[in-house]
């Protein structure tokens, strides 16, 4: 018993000199880059961990197969050099089944929070506990202001982020616009132009689909979030999503009406699929799919929706279907929709908190871009080395997520109460692209909103 | 047959028991006509073909290739047959996260205490609520029933916070014990209405033979409860092996602990790309309880009657 006191307090010990130590590896290494895609067999990046052999740090994610592999190959280093064992447990009813752990008092050590939601409700369930000051350093160093305020509940900040993804992206073929000699619009104004002249030019030029069972809609949620940040600036849209401007006010509508300038003008939608009915009725993975038979030119989706095209599609610049950023009002704001994950820690041990400041890290973020040859994964950490990513999407969203200029936000409905952000919103507007007005939806969801 | 003309000297009982004998032969005979009457027969082929079409199609598509999994339905493959093995291999594998080999052999570790442990204490339950008199015992019995009442759901926070506390969280302890109390109230409600049905003199007879409860129950009723029993153990073995509600609660996933279900659950990935492995999934997961159901079907028919007979 006292032996393995000792050890603690020695662990412990040795772990508080690590994290001094990695503040001034952190602070003195620009280069942070070049030394970590050496780093496999080197463990020197690894030494202020200190020795957690015969540790252990659960992870309870929402990740599951095949995404899960990169993210446990990714721990290997950290594993080999310091002597910790990462048990890695994805499960797809994560956000049900993480709440019902910690209220029962049986939580993970770590947890990847997919929504800041879901994060308040953890921590104000008390099982949670804030991030060590190695965390928060890197935090400071390597991402923006906007992602730290997700991750900070009272003034307190207690995860970092981990992955991310970029929702504003307009799908394209890049055959399609060299042979046209059409230009990568950069303002909405442009956007507006090249649709214009895709219709001059004999072409429906969106296509779009909302279906997904219950779900039905969100992506216009999606397209509605893009617009209100572009067409009223991150701060009214964060008034916007907490509530403090009504839903039917003025710049809600306008993004709406915005919105509706594309997907509800009969000559824009609906390529290869139908009218603009044909949007509700099409599953949102089948949406984008004809740009690659040539009967759509645009698509707003996800970076994601990269794994949509069938095997063998070629997704690059200059290949069968690529992506550019869904541009702004003018070219040097750069406003970026999008989601990602927080890894919140449930307790406070040394190897616990080792592990989640491995996680904060540019060493980390570069490991996993290392490990994840298929793709399909990306980071708003700034230090994560863009030539370390694989498929041409993630570097253009890696590219995106560290533009100087970009200001990134989440997904709003996803932080809207459950009442609104999974349920009238999705259905209203459903409703509003089969007909209905714009002012009846958003009164509708205005008239929807829980009152408290 | 409305009359029987009596040709042989028949005394009155006699006569009386031959009519009762008719008239309940006529009786089976009317059943059996109106049972096997060709529409009778018409309509549960008709059924039983209804309902075996979407189970037939999980089988046909699982063993499809992927892209035609993804692009036509399952009735295209009579056009165009090609089959292949990949889906069984792809979800058998044990490389990656994605075989359910680990999870099967869980599900064996939780399935089989799970059914024996409220067997056995079940048993024991409805034979003293049958046999034994002894007060309050009725207001018990009546409480015991009434806890089939009480859904699941609402048990299991409290559930977790007392295993947490007692340090048996993440083991199996947990999903074998939340197994047994769930199942603990039906249990004991249709073996005792099995027990009771057995005749009072038989027990009474042992016991003017010397034998004290034990002998009555090990050597007098065990052998008589046999179907009960069976029965009993195939509902409790399906809802175990298919459950998994009680599973993600109290295993979380992962394969150590986690049963076949939590697998298949996550088998087609963050964003379901991998849907196409869902058919053949499944049917590595029914396959032992359709061989358990075959192998036991004639008590489960039989065992199925007999809770119902005295409520």
């Amino acid at each position: 018993m006292s032996s393995i006191r000792s050890r603690r307090i020695l662990a412990a010990v040795s772990g508080g000199l690590g994290f001094a130590l990695v503040l001034t590896a952190c602070s003195g290494g620009d280069s942070g880059g070049d030394e970590t895609t050496a780093a496999s067999g080197d463990c020197a990046a690894y030494e202020s961990y200190g020795d957690l052999s015969g540790k252990t740090v659960s992870v309870y994610t929402s990740i599951v197969t095949p995404e899960d592999t990169p993210q446990i190959d990714s721990y290997k280093p950290f594993e080999e050099c310091t002597g910790a064992t990462i048990e890695y447990v994805g499960d797809k009813a994560f956000e049900t089944q993480v709440l019902v752990r910690a209220k029962a008092g049986n939580p993970p050590d770590i947890a990847y929070v997919p929504q800041p939601g879901l994060l308040n409700q953890l921590v104000a369930t008390g099982a949670a506990v804030e991030a060590p000051q190695t965390v928060v350093d890197n935090i400071d160093e390597f991402w923006g202001e906007d992602w730290k305020g997700y991750a900070t509940v009272d003034g307190k900040v207690y995860a970092a982020p981990l992955g991310a993804n970029v929702k504003s992206l307009v799908w394209y073929s890049p055959t399609e616009f060299a042979d046209a000699g059409y230009e990568i619009p950069t303002t909405l104004d442009d956007l507006m132009a090249l649709t214009e002249q895709m219709v001059a030019d004999g072409k429906v030029p969106w296509c779009a689909g909302i279906g997904s069972g219950e779900a039905t809609g969100w992506p216009i949620t999606d397209w509605m979030e893009d617009f209100m940040l572009r067409l009223s600036g991150p701060d009214v849209y964060d008034q916007w999503v907490n509530h403090e401007i009504a839903f039917n006010s003025e710049a809600p509508t306008a993004a709406l009406d915005g919105v509706g300038a594309y997907l509800k003008n009969p000559a824009f939608v609906n390529g290869g699929l139908g009218d603009v009915n044909s949007i509700a009725a099409t599953a949102f993975q089948d949406g984008g799919l004809p740009i690659l038979e040539g009967t759509c030119s645009l698509h707003r989706q996800a970076s994601f929706y990269a794994a949509n095209f069938p095997e063998g599609t070629n997704v690059s610049e200059d290949g069968d279907v690529f992506a550019f950023y869904l541009p702004g009002e003018t070219e040097d704001v750069k406003p970026v929709l999008g989601g990602g994950e927080f890894v919140l820690a449930f307790a406070d041990r040394p190897e616990v908190a080792a592990f989640q400041t491995y996680l904060s890290t540019d060493l980390w973020a570069n490991n996993k871009a290392i490990a994840s040859p298929a793709g399909g994964w990306v980071s708003a950490n700034k230090g994560l080395e863009v030539a370390n990513l694989v498929s041409p999407v993630d570097k253009l969203a890696a590219t995106i997520l560290q533009d100087p200029n970009a200001v990134f936000r989440f997904d709003g409905s996803d932080m809207m109460p459950a009442a609104i952000g999974s349920n009238a919103f999705w259905k209203q507007s459903t409703n509003w692209i089969t007909g209905q007005s714009t002012k009846e939806t958003v009164d509708n969801i205005e008239a929807a909103w829980p009152a408290s | 047959m409305s009359t029987v003309t009596p040709q042989l000297d028949l005394t009155p009982e006699e006569r009386a028991a031959l009519q009762a004998r008719s008239a309940a032969g006529r009786a089976a005979i009317n059943a059996k006509k109106k049972l096997t009457s060709p529409w009778a027969s018409f309509v549960a082929v008709v059924l039983a073909f209804l309902w075996t079409v979407p189970t037939f199609g999980l089988l046909v598509t699982s063993f499809r290739p992927e892209l035609a999994i993804k692009t036509s339905g399952w009735w295209t493959f009579f056009a165009n047959p090609e089959t292949t093995l990949d889906n069984y291999k792809a979800v058998l594998s044990t490389e990656g996260s994605s075989g359910l080999g680990a999870y099967f052999v869980n599900s064996f570790v939780i399935v089989i205490p799970a059914v024996i442990i409220p067997i056995c204490l079940a048993i024991l339950a409805a034979y003293a609520f049958a046999w034994i008199d002894f007060r309050g015992r009725n207001a018990l019995f009546v409480a015991v029933f009434a806890l089939q009442i009480v859904p699941i759901q609402v048990t299991l926070i409290p559930l977790l916070t007392l295993y947490v506390d007692a340090g048996l969280a993440g083991t199996f302890w947990t999903i074998w014990l939340s197994h047994s109390i769930f199942a603990l109230p039906l249990a004991i409600f249709i073996l005792h209405n099995f027990m009771k049905e057995i005749p009072k003199e038989l027990i009474e007879a042992a016991r003017m033979d010397g034998a004290g409860h034990v002998k009555i129950l090990f050597r007098v009723l065990l052998p008589l409860m046999k179907p009960a029993i069976a029965a009993f153990g195939i509902f409790q073995f399906l809802w175990v092996w298919n459950d998994l509600l009680v599973a993600l609660t109290f295993a979380g996933g992962g394969t150590a602990v986690a049963p076949i279900t939590v697998g298949l659950a996550n088998l087609s990935g963050t964003r379901d790309t991998a849907w196409h492995l869902l058919s053949a999934g499944s049917f590595v997961a029914i396959i032992v309880p359709v061989v358990v159901f075959i192998a036991l079907q004639r008590y489960f028919v039989r065992g199925l009657l007999a809770g119902g007979l005295k409520g």
